[in-house]
């Protein structure tokens, strides 16, 4: 079994929260920093000509409705603008074993009992790395040329909470007070004032990478699944039942706030289902997505689906399948993270280029960091500091950026991997050569900071 | 200041089933068979007591089982431990107890999301049950050395080499006093010095184990906390948050708020207040008070956290469990045991949202899907007055508000209405009567209490 420490634990649950709550922060614990996007006004937003409820974040001045026109009109206005996906792997992956130094000396030293055979699948860009065997589709990504791979991307003095350092990533600075994120303030700067689907959370909170001071953003709820279906009843008796549900939640009154809410939230549910009955919730694929019961191949197929709709989306973020806060046994939860994680941006990939899409998005795979070199006494790794990063594309450089440099001379005191690249580069040159933006519009002191080609 | 100032009020009006009904969904999950017209024979007082001090602990009906039918396993199985408690409400015979089991729950709220053992997370439950009505001044002591607390605020973390200030915080701003009400950060990092010295081990298998207090560990240097200065230890840190003068008033708002939707009036609030600590921090007489008073039986109503709308439900159809699906039905609802959102617990608030009201229809339908009627062998009556009995009897006749009534009665009629053949007026009673079972479960007066 693979247990995450208990800061793992509560960082995300006060996350959680913090994305639920709208109504105030819990109890953060000293020094760890607040989400970036704690606070925000939120609203839904039902966009009916697509058929999805949003949760509409900042630019209070806005009426609902005003969004709906300034979604067609961003539709109308710039359809073929080019797409930035954020893919986040949570807990911090252990990059030594997605892209081993099978040959390196000192790699069986470091990890005795988790160390892969050397017969796993070769890096065509330097022979001493091996794939993790579950992680064959970013192989073929990259032999396609279509994935740039970082092998340790990061900062120095990485912070090992993952609280903390997830945060640095996410708002784009190792500042623990910064409550924008990197994407969020390019947005700010370049974005639209009524197109919330400019930055579009796909696991139904708003992701901190696109949280904004003023533009609006939006965080996709599950439209397909608002089915109400009730047990040996069909036919005109159903539908007769169904349109009764509005009326009977007013049924015994408002007197209270209980009963208020019965009726308010009863009506709301009734206007919902009959809005977003049309769309039946089935998403056409032209290519095929594993089947799992994690929703990550299908949050990628609906994107997929919203960008061929046309939809005016420019930065999306969404969690990848997969714990990667692997502190005991970690062989099993890696290689099922790895495998469906990879498959599905694979078949996401595909999915683009049979919708004639490839040439406008571009995905970062990033982790707040990576793990210790040394494995634990329990079969798993603790925290550690420079990490693995991924940009996938048909217009991705597809070259490694960066090194893993000799074991030797790669870690550092605390026995952790360096950074040869830093995160902040990757982002101001993603802003520069992607969107056409000066990094220093969203990145501070973005000069400090080298450019990568990334894009080709 | 006279002596009528410092009583509680008590409720003098009519005890009916009605009442007596509405005082079983605060006070635990509903009636069961004909138990609010038995309790309102009772009368009030009695009524009260019969919660407050019940007989012997029983169970009624079949023991819970897993969807193959076998027993359950809550402490290792995934979404047992849900089902586990969960049975005790619907089959168990001192329904206050499971309640305020459930208050402790949300009060001291902590996830297994962040202990990892619901071995850990049933003993820390069964600790609730035991001081259910207890002392609060023991109940938190005993909190405060729980192993899945120790784990959950990082009280095992807390050592006089490295102070950790998580469950010293949450001791004050969350279980006894307050946010910001009469401890300053001094007092935070004070406090958390003298909860040092609880340590565990972890072992292979096991997990967790060994929860002890470790005097080497512990900061014996003195401390300053609310001002005074002394070598306190946990005990002390509990005892000072409890005797400290805000407490009571904290105490009393929490407390009142699980069982009743409007604030209490001043003279109330000082009444219960003195109560509390006349009676030494015992729980007992200030939950007595409050299911007495006036404002639980006259007041508006609340809407029921989604473990008692299950319960309840569960218990009014007479449905034992055998089934799994309750954990992430319940979860669905908002209200997963063992699970609550953070630290601070549920919120009370924020029950009813467009995607927790459809997962109560679900719920619902779950217990009438295995009870539906099949149109091709019951006939049910061509009446909608009929109908509507019988579904009502389905869920053992639980009052409905007059517009509720209304609703139904209007919504059969015209579902009577589009059977305009022999086969439709023969299948389609059935097909209502199914429907209408349904819907009273999500009608408003039975969402609320």
């Amino acid at each position: 079994m693979a247990r995450c420490c208990d800061e793992f634990s509560r960082s995300s649950l006060l996350r959680r929260a913090v994305a639920e709550a709208g109504s105030g922060l819990p109890a953060v614990e000293p020094g760890m920093p607040i989400p970036a996007g704690t606070g925000l006004d939120r609203r839904e937003l039902l966009l009916r000509s697509a058929g999805l409820a949003l949760a509409v974040y900042g630019a209070g001045s806005l009426s609902l409705p005003g969004f709906e026109d300034g979604i067609l009109e961003a539709a109308h206005a710039a359809p073929a603008q080019p797409v930035l996906v954020s893919v986040f792997l949570d807990g911090g992956v252990d990059s030594l074993s997605m892209l081993a130094p099978v040959a390196d000396p000192d790699y069986r030293r470091l990890r005795p009992r988790l160390a892969m055979p050397d017969s796993a699948l070769v890096f065509s860009e330097d022979a001493r790395l091996r794939w993790h065997p579950e992680a064959a589709a970013f192989r073929t990504l990259h032999l396609e040329g279509k994935l740039t791979v970082l092998p340790t991307v990061g900062y120095t003095n990485a912070d090992q909470s993952h609280f903390t350092s997830r945060h640095y990533w996410e708002v784009g600075a190792t500042n623990p007070g910064l409550r924008t994120g990197w994407l969020g303030r390019y947005l700010d700067r370049a974005g639209s004032a009524s197109n919330p689907l400019q930055g579009l959370s796909l696991d139904g909170e708003l992701a901190p990478p696109l949280a904004t001071r003023k533009a609006p953003v939006a965080a996709l709820r599950g439209a397909g699944n608002y089915r109400f279906w009730s047990p040996g009843v069909w036919g005109e008796v159903e539908r007769e039942m169904l349109k009764t549900l509005g009326p009977l939640g007013g049924a015994a009154g408002r007197r209270g706030k209980a009963l208020a809410s019965v009726a308010g939230i009863a009506k709301q549910a009734q206007t919902l289902r009959q809005q977003l009955a049309p769309f039946g919730g089935k998403i056409a694929s032209p290519v095929p997505y594993p089947t799992h019961r994690s929703s990550f191949p299908q949050r990628l197929a609906g994107l997929a689906a919203m960008l061929g709709a046309g939809l005016p989306l420019r930065c999306v973020a969404l969690r990848a399948y997969g714990m990667y806060d692997t502190h005991d046994d970690q062989a099993e939860p890696l290689a099922q993270g790895l495998k469906l994680t990879g498959e599905s941006l694979l078949a996401f990939q595909r999915d683009l280029e049979a919708r004639g899409l490839a040439d406008r998005v571009l995905t970062l795979v990033w982790s707040e960091f990576g793990r210790r070199g040394q494995e634990n006494g329990s079969r798993g790794t603790d925290h550690g500091a420079a990490g693995i990063g991924m940009v996938m594309g048909a217009r991705a450089r597809g070259q490694m950026i960066g090194e893993l440099p000799p074991l030797r001379s790669a870690l550092d005191r605390q026995g952790n991997l360096k950074a040869t690249v830093d995160f902040r580069s990757v982002y101001s040159s993603l802003l520069e050569q992607w969107f056409d933006f000066d990094g220093a519009g969203a990145i501070p002191n973005a000069r400090a900071f080298g450019r990568l080609q990334l894009v080709k | 200041m006279p002596q009528a100032a410092t009583r509680v009020p008590v409720y003098r009006g009519r005890f009916g089933p009605e009442q007596a009904e509405r005082l079983l969904w605060r006070a635990g999950f509903g009636p069961r068979g004909r138990e609010a017209e038995a309790l309102a024979r009772k009368g009030l007082d009695d009524a009260v007591r019969w919660l407050t001090r019940p007989g012997r602990q029983r169970f009624r009906g079949p023991k819970p089982r897993d969807e193959k039918g076998r027993p359950l396993a809550p402490r290792d199985a995934w979404g047992h431990d849900h089902l586990w408690w969960l049975d005790r409400m619907v089959r168990g015979n001192r329904p206050l107890m499971e309640r305020m089991t459930l208050v402790w729950h949300d009060w001291f709220a902590t996830s297994n999301e962040g202990v990892g053992s619901q071995n850990l997370m049933i003993r820390q439950n069964a600790l609730f049950r035991r001081y259910w009505l207890g002392s609060f001044k023991e109940l938190t002591t005993a909190v405060t050395r729980d192993p899945a607390m120790l784990l959950w605020l990082s009280g095992t973390d807390n050592t006089k080499w490295s102070p950790n200030e998580n469950y010293a915080r949450e001791l004050m701003e969350l279980f006894t006093l307050g946010a910001g009400r009469g401890y300053t950060e001094r007092d935070v990092r004070e406090q958390a010095r003298a909860l040092t010295g609880w340590r565990n081990d972890w072992r292979e298998g096991v997990g967790p184990t060994r929860f002890r207090f470790d005097r080497e560990r512990h900061d014996v240097g003195t401390k300053r906390v609310f001002g005074r200065r002394g070598r306190f230890d946990w005990r002390d840190a509990v005892e000072l948050c409890v005797r400290h003068p805000r407490h009571p008033s904290f105490f009393v708002t929490k407390l009142w708020g699980y069982f009743i939707p409007t604030a209490p009036s001043r003279g109330t609030q000082r009444a219960l207040e003195r109560l509390y600590v006349r009676n030494r921090y015992a729980v007992r007489p200030v939950v007595a008070a409050i299911l007495k008073h006036p404002q639980l039986y006259n007041g508006p109503r609340m809407v029921k956290p989604p473990v008692v709308y299950t319960a309840g439900l569960l218990r009014a159809a007479r449905e034992p469990i055998e089934t799994e699906s309750w954990t992430w039905l319940c979860a669905n609802a908002g209200q997963q045991l063992f699970y609550p959102p953070n630290v601070s617990g549920w919120n009370d608030d924020r029950w009813l949202d467009t995607a927790t009201y459809l997962a109560r229809w679900e719920l619902a339908g779950r217990i009438t899907r295995s009870a539906q009627l099949d149109p091709g062998k019951v006939q049910a009556p061509f009446d909608a007055d009929k109908l509507l009995d019988r579904a009502l009897a389905f869920w053992g006749d639980p009052p409905l508000s007059r517009g509720t009534r209304r609703v139904l009665r209007g919504y059969t009629r015209r579902a009577l209405a589009t059977a305009n053949s022999s086969w439709k007026r023969k299948s389609y009673p059935a097909l209502i009567e199914n429907s209408l079972r349904h819907l009273i479960a999500v009608s408003p007066d039975l969402q609320t209490s």
